[in-house]
């Protein structure tokens, strides 16, 4: 670039005087839209390196098994191999996979080699992997290794898991058992369980989940041999934790790694992880000296790719006979899967703090039991502890309102955190920082018309309707903006909680925004353009937004938890803010003028009381680059970063309405309206918002109705291609009436809280409640997740058939 | 290997090919046009899907040899000299895409549907997308996309393929 350029540039800039008012707030449409949309995609499996050479692994075909032989000569005759490797040929520089989230101090940890050795303990665990020079001819030389197994026993009852006498999933650990972790908070349980009016307990299950990302997992690794430098491209959400621990697990030293997380098509939790693919995909490019690629095929993905959920839930609650609550009892047996993938342990701890949601009670006690078992390992899906939690509490507090004669919604009221009341400090010890039950329900109940549903729902049952009206609600909280850093030390996770932001003004006045977030479809670079065009008073446009690269942007803690947007996006804020203060150092310099006399708003520096004196930011700019004359020791730019450790958590919080007709001939159920009413705080672009909350409660309504990972006796995976498990499709889910109350968030700059997964936390049990209420009468207390027409055929049959009476209880 | 010749998106191809090879690894891997992504192996998921002689396939589902002496369009094929087609501009407007790994597919699959009924109801539209999944937006926007774009069509009295209008900044 010519000098009369940049100079040019700077003055078009400076006449302009292009300012942006307002981008906060704005549904402005997405920057990332226009490659997406027209085929111009950077998605892991499309990167296509000269030489490039292909991995495919061989899996267990056993739930749980000693490997008494592996071979792989006969693979390396066929076609177009050029490498195959057993675990223990590439056990040298290779370590155990790292789990990050040792919840206790004497937390069982077993080894997990990225390829199996002695035994296997999931079916889809991998055994040896093929190198080959394209897809087909690598996936075809699977078939020429040859393994012997000897079959243990499978371990798939986290009850009978921890029996005396059970088969270990770890032999050498001597136990099944990986953790206890207890809570205890407020009276003692016994004693308030003995005043009480109302005793329940219920036994809730959360069945394994897939995410079923749509991008399949994929890793391309690059190697540079002369300098012993590596790019690692992958579909993860996380390249930075990625490249620390890949490079623990491999010994190849972190600096001499790059990794790139290009266009990644949806995460959900999936792709917060290290996986074994990734650090052998490194250890071949390593030993081979060329570049590796491996995709997972989907139905592999389903084997191999973490699952979620999967807890049996043990739940007791003590009430007075006005519905008031006095103590809650959670007894939680957590399945781990066969492993502790990267915060395994850690997912249902992040719950215990959820289940006293927005309830005040006066007792908590929570156990936790993580259990081993021969199943692929679980670990965050969408909302991570969160959702379960919430399924518990929402589904007892509607027993609780049956057993006290309540309309669901008043028990929540009276036993609610009421808006006066905020700050408050849950019995879990969260202070929730601000919250507005009563306007957000106010506000669902009006746009769902709830009295009038309930006039229809009595009518209906008088008439003796055999299609069931079923109205559900789940009022929520959630932790969101993991986490204050010295939080995260208490609860002993290897980590901080932080996020760091980087802005650069360019010499032209456009501006580059380094994040240390890695969205996945979440609109970060829209979101962070319109918080640093409000700061900076730039247009929208001028701001690009740079991420998903530890070199490009070398600092951060990457993307879950509904943590971006809070702690991403303020950090963002902040580093904005340091500019405009490096600016107007500039501007008051060059208008000689004191830094306090200067008025900075729409991008332009004026002076208080003579409005023509005045510099624009972008006229800034290009003085502080040719530094012709800037203030003493001023260094010739306007960038600036900041790390942002949150001070709190973000409290999102919201009521969600669900109306169902259930046909108790046939089982199935229709969701007939769905009405939600989040509390996400300040909206940066309320159009991304609103997206978020669809797809949550997509996912969230999946989980009531439809999707469950399945196994058989012997630990086969039997849902195990798209086919056999049921991802909703467009056809299977109703509109939702979606609106917002917006209660700011006072721990932040921004005032938001947080969207991700607060659809996917509230629907579930909204869903499950409406199916029950419809039911209720019919004597049915409960249908298990998923609420397949099969299960709720079988629910109703099961009541009638313990009736007696054949009368229908009342409504 | 079989010979075949096919167009896609406008270009002619010859090329010798694995009769198992599918359509989708052919338009990817050989042709380099990787705007199609994959997304399962059961042909489940609809990401791979594009225009086979004017109809939607789901190009998984489809060997190379299949598409001999046939014409292919893929989402690159759609924006032409810089004007996004009415679809396009739709799901844009309507937030209709998040990750976008969906999007290809979706594309291609609404463009038949409105092919065939240009005037399609919500409960239409979702009938018609059933084979395509997505599991980041909930699919409401992706369906009021489609219903703006059938009217943005039906009001220009455009064809689905036509492009329309100019490319945002
Ligand atoms: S990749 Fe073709 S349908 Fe899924
Ligand atoms: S936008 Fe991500 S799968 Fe549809």
């Amino acid at each position: 670039m010519t000098g009369q350029t940049v100079a040019g540039a700077g003055q078009t800039a400076a006449g302009a005087g292009r300012t942006a008012a307002g981008e906060v707030g704005r549904a402005r449409l997405r920057k990332e839209d226009a490659r997406l949309l027209t085929g111009q995609t950077n998605w892991t499996d499309n990167i296509a390196v000269t030489g490039l050479l292909h991995l495919a692994f061989l899996r267990s075909p056993m739930a749980h098994a000693r490997i008494t032989r592996v071979d792989v000569s006969a693979a390396l005759e066929r076609p177009g191999v050029v490498a195959a490797f057993t675990g223990r040929d590439l056990a040298d520089g290779l370590g155990s996979l790292p789990c990050a989230w040792p919840v206790t101090e004497d937390m069982v940890l077993p080894a997990h080699p990225p390829l199996a050795l002695e035994e296997v303990r999931h079916a889809g665990d991998p055994v040896a992997v093929v190198v080959a020079r394209d897809r087909y001819a690598a996936a075809d030389a699977l078939e020429a290794v040859e393994v012997d197994y000897e079959p243990l026993p499978p371990v798939l009852d986290l009850e009978e898991a921890l029996a005396e006498d059970a088969p270990l999933v770890h032999s050498d650990k001597g136990t099944n058992r990986a953790y206890d972790w207890p809570l205890r908070a407020g009276e003692d349980f016994a004693a308030v369980r003995e005043r009480a009016d109302v005793v329940l307990s219920r036994r809730y299950r959360q069945q394994r989940l897939i995410p079923n990302a749509m991008e399949p997992r994929a890793v391309v690794v690059t190697p540079l041999a002369a300098t012993g430098e590596y790019t690692v491209y992958s579909a993860t959400q996380i390249p930075h934790i990625l490249r620390i621990m890949l490079s623990v697990v491999t010994g190849v030293p972190e600096h001499k790694l790059r990794v790139v997380a290009p266009d990644v098509g949806g995460g959900f939790g999936s792709k917060l992880q290290v996986y074994g693919e990734e650090a052998v995909a490194l250890a071949v490019a390593r030993r081979l000296g060329r570049p590796v690629k491996w995709t997972e095929s989907r139905s592999e993905g389903y084997l191999a790719t973490h699952h979620g959920r999967g807890m049996i839930q043990d739940v007791e609650i003590a009430a007075t006979r006005e519905g008031r609550l006095l103590g809650l009892r959670v007894r939680l047996l957590a399945d781990m899967g066969a492993y502790l993938m990267l915060v395994t342990p850690g997912i249902p701890i992040l719950g215990a703090f959820m289940y006293p949601a927005i309830y005040k009670m006066d007792s908590y006690a929570f156990d936790c039991t993580g259990v081993f078992t021969t199943r692929t390992p679980t670990d965050a899906y969408r909302g991570a502890g969160r959702p379960e939690a919430t399924y518990a509490i929402e589904r007892i507090m509607d027993e609780l309102a049956a057993a006290t004669g309540l309309d669901p919604v008043e028990v929540r009221r009276r036993n609610w955190i009421r808006h006066e009341e905020f700050p408050y400090t849950s019995i879990a010890g969260l202070t929730y920082d601000s919250g507005d039950y009563e306007a957000a329900t106010a506000k669902a109940l009006a746009l769902f018309g709830y009295d009038g549903l309930r006039a229809e729902q009595r009518e209906r049952r008088e008439r003796g309707d055999t299609v069931r009206l079923g109205i559900g609600v789940s009022t929520y909280t959630e932790m969101c903006g993991l986490a204050p850093s010295r939080v995260l030390r208490d609860l002993r996770y290897s980590a901080g909680g932080w996020e760091a932001a980087s802005i650069r003004v360019l010499p032209t006045g456009k501006v580059e925004v380094v994040t240390g977030t890695s969205p996945h479809g979440q609109g970060h670079v829209t979101c962070w353009s319109q918080i640093a065009a409000d700061v900076l008073g730039v247009p929208f446009e001028d701001v690009e937004v740079v991420h998903g690269d530890t070199l490009v942007a070398p600092q951060g803690m990457d993307t879950y938890g509904s943590r971006s947007l809070v702690v991403g996006g303020s950090a963002v804020h902040r580093a904005a803010e340091k500019v405009v203060a490096r600016a107007r150092r500039v501007a008051a310099h060059l208008l000689e003028a004191s830094e306090d006399d200067l008025e900075f708003s729409g991008g332009v520096f004026a002076v208080k009381g003579s409005p023509e004196a005045r510099r624009t930011i972008q006229e800034v700019a290009f003085a502080t680059f040719t530094s012709h004359d800037v203030p003493e020791g001023m260094e010739p730019t306007l960038n600036a970063g900041h790390v942002l450790d949150p001070e709190n958590f973000s409290y999102p919080h919201g009521t969600h309405l669900c109306a169902v007709e259930v046909d108790t001939e046939t089982g199935r159920t229709r969701i007939r309206s769905y009405v939600c009413v989040d509390d996400v705080g300040r909206v940066i672009n309320p159009m991304i918002v609103e997206g978020q909350v669809h797809g949550g409660l997509a996912q969230g309504i999946a989980q009531a109705l439809y999707e469950e990972a399945v196994y058989d006796t012997e630990g086969n995976l039997l849902s195990g291609t798209m086919a056999d498990y049921l991802v909703p499709s467009a056809a299977d889910l109703p509109e939702f009436v979606t609106a917002r109350t917006e209660t700011p968030a006072p721990s932040n700059p921004l005032g938001a809280k947080g969207v991700g997964e607060a659809g996917t936390i509230a629907s579930t049990p909204a869903v499950v409640n409406a199916v029950v209420d419809a039911l209720r009468p019919l004597g049915v207390h409960d249908v298990p997740m998923p609420c397949t027409p099969e299960r709720v055929w079988e629910a109703v049959r099961a009541a009638r058939e313990t009736r007696t009476d054949g009368e229908e209880a009342p409504a | 290997m079989t010979h075949i010749s096919v167009t896609v998106d406008g270009t002619a191809y010859e090329d010798e090919v694995e009769p198992r090879l599918l359509l989708v690894h052919y338009l990817r891997d050989r042709l380099g046009l990787t705007g199609t992504p994959v997304g399962c192996d059961t042909s489940s998921c609809g990401a791979c899907t594009v225009e086979l002689d004017g109809t939607s396939v789901k190009s998984c589902n489809v060997l190379a040899v299949q598409a001999d002496g046939g014409a292919v369009t893929t989402v690159q094929g759609l924006a032409r000299d810089g004007a996004w087609t009415p679809l396009q501009r739709a799901f844009h407007e309507r937030h209709a895409l998040q990750c976008g790994y969906c999007t290809p597919g979706m594309l291609m699959a609404a463009r038949d549907l409105l092919r065939e009924n240009p005037r399609p109801d919500a409960a239409e539209v979702r009938r018609a997308l059933e084979g395509n999944l997505c599991r980041c937006t909930g699919y409401q926007n992706i369906v009021a996309a489609v219903l703006d774009a059938a009217e943005a069509e039906r009001a220009a009295g455009a064809p689905a393929a036509a492009p329309a209008r100019e490319v945002p900044a």
